[in-house]
């Protein structure tokens, strides 16, 4: 009669593979991490006597309602920005004492004097999508980090790494103390040689 | 009797369901996994913009969020389909920001008030003017560190 009936299927091991499912999620799942372009934005306080700028020294971005990109008033793929805004930074047309020993530009003396000089103003218009204003943001950033990358690489080969990455360690709180202290003179060092100077106009009302 | 037994065990045995814990288990940790938390519920559209320059943001507790974008399709009715700014679970108008951002900066700990950074996620779709309106509202109470929330990627996504 015993051997009529099924014998019961032994579910002992079931909790083994329920454990393996469990364990190969938690292992292939990252914890999202939000990221993002980081900005300061200027006080409200007014400049109650603004410096006077060359026109030279600065490189204005425009975008307009039609999501068109306009670079010293003419029109520009957005493609050809970052190589653009390179050539303006690294430009170093400055003479005696504005002149810039490490800059690898065309030394145009119709641009930019020397990169602590140079600004990008950025206007868009209220019409402008966001993100087409993120695409410029992003592609004057990374102008800015192509020379960093640049000049870190070549003032401190022995780091073994550029810009982005030995700010990305910086900034990762798991580094050694140490290491940020050191690495912290560096950065500041190639941001002086390149400093971030992007000035946004407030935008424009259609009209 | 013994054949009446007999007839009886011909039937199909009952089935175990001794593994039936285990298979729910199993479900219940398949979406403790795959569920990402969220303090929001998002009222909006938020499709982030694509960028590769980024650089990571701030620990959660140093961060306030400012959501804006279209509403979603089942507030739409309710809300229309312009852009709208959301800070907590609430749709909000610009002139709410500034307070928004200076109570979010007083429930934080003293020695992080200074140190707060505002992340906007915003919709790639939004145009710039309720953007340019949240700035100068944050420049007003002085939240001048700010982050552009993007997903990683390349700018030629964005079209």
């Amino acid at each position: 009669m015993g051997r009529r009936s099924a014998p019961e299927v032994n579910a002992g091991s079931m909790a083994d593979i329920a454990f393996l499912l469990l364990i190969f999620f938690l292992v292939t799942t990252t914890i999202e991490t939000d990221s993002g372009i980081n900005r300061k934005l200027p006080p409200m306080e007014e400049i109650i006597d603004p410096p006077i700028i060359k026109e030279r020294n600065i490189f204005t971005v425009v975008v307009n309602k039609n999501n068109q990109i306009l670079v010293e008033e003419k029109l520009m793929e957005i493609r050809s920005l970052r190589s653009e805004a390179v050539a303006f930074l690294d430009n170093g047309g400055g003479l005696a004492e504005e002149a810039c020993d490490y800059c690898q530009g065309s030394r145009d003396r119709s641009s930019s004097d020397n990169p602590d000089k140079a600004i990008i103003s950025l206007k868009n218009d209220r019409e402008t999508d966001y993100k087409v204003y993120i695409s410029v943001q992003n592609e004057l950033v990374a102008a800015y980090n192509e020379l960093r990358n640049r000049e870190f690489l070549r003032l401190y080969p022995q780091e073994n790494m550029d810009y982005v990455q030995a700010d990305r360690k910086y900034t990762d709180p798991r580094t050694d103390k140490k290491v940020k202290e050191k690495l912290r003179e560096k950065l500041s060092v190639i941001k002086l040689m390149y400093p971030m100077k992007l000035s946004e106009a407030e935008p424009n009302k259609t009209s | 009797m013994s054949k009446f037994k007999k007839k009886g065990s011909g039937e199909l045995p009952k089935i175990s369901t001794a593994s039936l814990p285990d298979i729910v288990f199993m479900l219940l940790f398949f979406f403790m996994v795959a569920t990402v938390l969220r303090d929001n519920t998002l009222m909006i559209q938020n499709t982030l913009p694509a960028a590769d320059q980024i650089q990571k943001l701030d620990k959660k507790d140093r961060v306030i969020y400012i959501y804006a974008g279209k509403p979603s399709a089942r507030y739409q009715d309710k809300y229309g389909n312009q852009p709208r700014i959301q800070l907590n679970d609430k749709f909000a108008t610009v002139s709410d920001v500034g307070a928004y951002v200076l109570a979010e900066r007083a429930s934080k700990r003293e020695e992080l008030q200074n140190v707060l950074t505002t992340a906007l996620k915003v919709d790639g779709e939004t145009k710039m003017g309720l953007i340019s309106d949240i700035k100068q509202e944050l420049r007003k109470v002085n939240a001048l560190k700010i982050n552009y929330t993007t997903r990683i990627g390349d700018y030629t996504q964005n079209n």
